[in-house]
């Protein structure tokens, strides 16, 4: 079904994500709030604007990486949980980059990330209407951290003003550095190993579920998990191309990934 | 005391009565501005906007009156290129509300986008793949139009005609009027297409995405016709409800007929084509997503009662209805259709607006509801008090009607 071209990348960076292993416990999305300074939501009155700043509104906050939880929809004792965590899925094909009136997204760098340049958004959010993932976040408000917190942001990764969309990026900031070390090193920062560049959200899961690296190099642990056949991706039909997989050996976990009817034969 | 300024042989209102009247417009206006201060300050998250609704009232306002605002331009291409000579006697007031509707649109964009100051961005690093990046040119480029299209009525206005330039000026561009005519023609029907296209290409959005013709989806030529197919009818509205808040006659009914008549023979060919649309949409685009045609309503605000109200009572009825001439040459009745027309555009604009975000599209998310705050609602009704503030000072200082005076001869 997708409208436009399928850019190919020598390196692909994806994610393989064992929700069979997640336990939900939501570190992945601490991580990522830290390691990419996002602002968390502040309560705030304006009353003579009329409006509150609720920080308990979930579709205010900026949560680049968000952990759903899904059910098989039965009574116990067949009843089942689990847990999808959500980074931005870096579309092979993304929606949201042809859309983009100012080029404000692409997917051009090698990686094959889908970047975001923050101070040429315009904040018209179409993107954000063109993914079916809500990956993309606006900055409702000025970002504000509880006093002594704005102490621990990171140095690497710029603070967002008001009025741009963001979303992940697969901790970019690390892989500038992991690119820097392997020249540093003498390596090749076209070909990092296993492990030298991880997101944040990778290197904190406690049980091991979200495991990151090259899709296309088989010495990377992705590319065999991708090519499981218990490995599926979200919205498949939709033709978009994540380059973030699923893995799980349930049967009905993969067909809530793609929105297979009740009765229809699975692809 | 300004009946000096008004134009030849017609009579108005007293000033106090018009002040009176400004000043009730002035409500509107102050609501509206005070509200545009406060997201200008404070940035959009005073709206009732979120993650999941990025586009909601202002930009539903938007599709409906640039959609409504066609008139302007598919009567001009009538009038000047096509040679309806019959047209003369309403194209002014077209030209006003083409003019309100698209300058009124740009007024609520710069609010919409979080980021004004860069607006211009779109210009300047256009995104030549983007249907968004088509609508800011040619929307902007038509509003100089319609700019171009009212100039010649102001400098008509009495006193101004007395000095000479200004009335030769005037002369010249109505001279040269059908170019700019064909220009706006040109203009308008790309950026009225681009709006459709612009959720056409949604490809992750299963409500709104639609195989395409070359490069543009479906969804770009019925916008165009919807429009088409609905804007000359708006005008002749606006006409009518002009006269019924004046009393005085303004533009012959016969007039008003043939916009009907142009209408509903337009809104006729955009429902064929729609009525095809959606079956092709809910028996081939949607099982190939995994969907079914239940999947896409929900509820009360998301039902398929609106589908149907889009689709037949203010589609195929009021497209019946304007093409019959027994029913089209009783006003009543020709408002009534026009009236119906107009809001099943306005339907159409809304569903493809909020439905088409609101579907849970990943089968374990689930429907949200949208409901606009005072800070949406405010600018849009200032940018309809600043309509009505436009129209009124056209009317009362401006030779807008060449009927009028013979229409209302004692």
């Amino acid at each position: 079904m997708s409208g436009h071209a399928t850019k190919e990348f020598k390196v692909r960076w994806g994610m393989v994500i064992d929700v069979d292993k997640c336990t939900g416990c939501g570190a992945c999305m601490v991580a990522c709030q830290v390691e990419n300074n996002i602002a968390p939501a502040t309560p705030e009155m304006d009353a003579w604007a009329g409006v509150t700043h609720d920080a308990s509104n979930k579709l205010r906050t900026l949560t680049w990486m968000l952990v759903y939880e899904i059910n098989n929809k039965k009574a116990f004792p067949e009843y089942e949980a689990a847990y999808m965590p959500r980074p931005c899925m870096q579309c092979a094909s993304p929606a949201c980059v042809p859309v983009c009136p100012v080029v404000a997204t692409d997917k051009n760098e090698e990686g094959g990330i889908v970047s975001q340049v923050y101070p040429r958004c315009i904040g018209c959010r179409y993107c954000m209407a063109a993914c079916p993932y809500h990956a993309r976040y606006f900055n409702w408000f000025d970002p504000t951290w509880p006093t002594g917190m704005d102490k621990g942001l990171s140095p690497s990764t710029s603070v967002r003003p008001r009025g741009v969309v963001e979303k992940c990026n697969f901790c970019h900031t690390r892989f500038q550095q992991a690119k820097d070390k392997a020249r540093q090193d003498g390596g090749d920062p076209n070909n990092l190993p296993d492990g030298a560049y991880v997101t944040a959200c990778a290197e904190v899961c406690p049980t091991g579920a979200i495991v990151f690296g090259d899709l296309n190099n088989p010495e990377h642990k992705v590319h065999a998990l991708a090519h499981s056949k218990y490995a599926f991706r979200l919205l498949e039909k939709l033709g978009l191309g994540p380059q973030v997989y699923y893995y799980s050996k349930r049967e009905w976990v993969h067909r809530l990934g793609d929105n297979y009817l009740p009765n229809e034969k699975k692809a | 005391m300004d009946s000096k300024l008004f134009p030849e042989g017609i009579e108005r209102c007293s000033l106090g009565k018009f002040l009176a009247w400004l000043a009730f417009i002035s409500l509107g206006l102050a609501w509206g501005a005070y509200a545009a201060g406060i997201i200008f300050w404070k940035g959009i998250g005073v709206t009732g906007l979120d993650n999941y609704f990025g586009f909601g009232l202002w930009i539903t306002f938007d599709l409906a009156v640039i959609a409504l605002g066609a008139g302007a331009f598919f009567t001009g291409f009538l009038k000047y290129i096509l040679k309806i000579d019959q047209l003369k006697n309403i194209i002014n007031l077209t030209v006003i509300v083409g003019f309100i509707c698209y300058s009124g649109a740009m007024l609520v964009l710069t609010l919409d986008i979080g980021q004004p100051i860069r607006a211009w961005f779109g210009y300047w690093h256009p995104n030549v793949h983007s249907m968004l990046t088509e609508v800011i040119f040619c929307i902007t480029c038509y509003c100089l139009v319609l700019v171009i299209e009212y100039l010649p009525l102001i400098l008509e206005q009495k006193q101004l005609n007395k000095i000479p330039f200004l009335h030769h000026l005037a002369h010249q561009m109505h001279v040269h009027m059908a170019l700019f005519a064909g220009i706006g023609t040109f203009l308008s029907t790309f950026h009225q297409g681009s709006l459709g296209g612009m959720y056409g290409v949604l490809f992750g959005r299963p409500y709104a995405f639609r195989e395409g013709f070359f490069i543009w989806p479906w969804t770009f030529f019925l916008f165009v016709l919807s429009a088409v197919g609905s804007g000359p009818v708006f005008t002749v509205l606006v006409c009518t409800f002009m006269e019924k808040l004046t009393g005085r006659k303004l533009v012959d009914f016969k007039v008003k007929a043939l916009m009907g008549k142009i209408a509903g023979t337009m809104l006729t060919v955009y429902m064929f084509f729609k009525l095809l649309d959606t079956w092709a949409w809910a028996v081939d685009v949607l099982p190939r997503m995994g969907l079914t045609f239940d999947q896409m309503f929900w509820g009360t605000v998301y039902g398929k009662w609106m589908l149907w109200t889009e689709l037949f009572i203010c589609g195929v009825i009021p497209a019946i209805m304007l093409i019959t001439p027994a029913i089209r040459n009783r006003p009543a009745l020709l408002y009534l259709a026009g009236i119906l027309d107009c809001l099943g555009i306005v339907i159409n604009r809304y569903v493809f607006t909020v439905q088409t975000i609101a579907l849970p599209v990943m089968p374990f998310d689930k429907w949200y509801v949208y409901v606009p705050n005072w800070a949406e609602w405010a600018p849009s009704v200032m940018i309809i008090a600043y309509g009505f503030l436009v129209m009124s000072l056209s009317y009362r200082y401006l030779p807008v009607f060449p009927q009028e005076k013979a229409l209302n001869a004692k």
